[in-house]
């Protein structure tokens, strides 16, 4: 008997746009409380953490993608006001962009053009299909902008986000680390190469070391965002990948 | 109540962003136009207020968990991923950590010359 009424009680759950909800929000704050327990190590990435618990979730419950993102969307579009947000920090580091602003526009443009044209010329060279080389084109920046540019350029928007995310978990990994090794110490150095490199994922990984590597981060976010959203089907057309 | 008008503030300017793009059918996602709306705004009033900074430091704090639900769509691509593992993970581990290394040697190139430009003006 209690199975049956846990039988239904599930059949209800699984049927509502709540438990996805739930178990997103769950499945972060757990991975968060353990990426804090190991004090911070780089490798348990609370992102990279709850998807795998999640992705293990619904393998295991036999869950659709679609069942659970009808849930999941209501976190998701938190990243549109997420992005517009950005104009706040950007605002608030306008002295210091000011006397700076040439300096990160041209790395920001170098940055953008470098990641797109590297990533989609090794994947290439290894031989990936054209919609995998046009998904792997705007990576690096933050996912509703990526998504839309991939859907513009005739990529798949959800391959994308899975190529976004991953990137910037390596960024949020490596991306200290390496710039240790490079011997850059400039906190408005470190955070640019991180927001171009790592968008979203990185800069909160910036914002952790400190507030204006987090800031500079955000900026450069932001502008990659921007300059990747209206240069890069252009580019794209201009290298014969798109028609 | 602070929090409910930040929100407002950002999702409005969203929705302007998102109107523009639909009507000039330009090829940059709504939230970028309404990010760059909301930066030339404050630009103009040359303040931000306690409304929109704590709304905005809310939703920028936890950012990452923003991408969970996206990054969970990696199960619809298993087979993809499974059948151009080498091309994808290469591009991604190269390509990432590449930028970072160019973006930053840039910036610091771009600094020096910057630097050193100023010094001979003086």
């Amino acid at each position: 008997m209690n199975e049956v009424n846990l039988n239904t009680l599930w059949v209800y759950l699984s049927a509502s746009p709540l438990l996805g909800l739930v178990v997103t929000l769950l499945a972060y704050i757990i991975s968060y409380r353990l990426y804090e327990m190991a004090n911070r190590h780089p490798l348990l990435n609370p992102v990279a953490l709850a998807m795998v618990l999640l992705i293990v979730l619904l393998l295991v419950t036999d869950t659709p993608y679609s069942r659970y993102f009808e849930g999941a969307q209501f976190v998701h579009f938190l990243l549109g006001p997420a992005t517009v947000a950005l104009a706040v920090p950007l605002y608030q580091q306008i002295s210091k962009l000011r006397a700076l602003w040439s300096v990160v526009l041209i790395s920001v443009m170098v940055g953008v053009l470098f990641a797109a044209l590297s990533a989609v010329g090794i994947a290439w060279l290894l031989g990936a299909s054209t919609e995998t080389l046009l998904s792997l084109a705007p990576k690096s920046v933050t996912t509703p902008v990526a998504m839309g540019i991939s859907e513009t350029i005739g990529g798949l928007p959800s391959l994308t986000a899975v190529m976004v995310v991953a990137t910037g978990i390596l960024g949020a990994v490596f991306g200290t680390r390496i710039l240790d090794l490079l011997g850059v110490k400039d906190d408005g150095v470190r955070g640019v190469a991180m927001g171009v490199a790592a968008h979203g994922i990185g800069t909160a990984r910036a914002f952790q070391v400190n507030a204006q590597m987090g800031a500079f981060s955000g900026l450069a976010m932001a502008l990659s965002a921007l300059v990747t959203a209206l240069f890069l089907p252009w580019v794209l057309k201009l290298i014969g990948l798109t028609g | 109540m602070e929090f409910l008008i930040g929100i407002t503030v950002l999702l409005s300017y969203q929705l302007l962003g998102e109107v523009v793009v639909l009507v000039l059918d330009l090829p940059v996602p709504g939230p970028v136009i309404g990010m760059l709306f909301l930066f030339l705004t404050l630009l103009v009033r040359k303040r931000s207020s306690p409304t929109l900074d704590t709304a905005a430091g809310s939703l920028l704090s936890h950012l990452s968990l923003l991408f969970v639900p996206a990054g969970v769509g990696a199960m619809l691509h298993f087979q993809r991923i499974g059948s151009e593992w080498l091309p994808i993970s290469a591009a991604l581990v190269f390509s990432t950590l590449l930028t970072l290394v160019v973006t930053a040697l840039a910036m610091k190139g771009l600094q020096r010359l910057l630097l050193r430009k100023g010094a001979v003006h003086e």
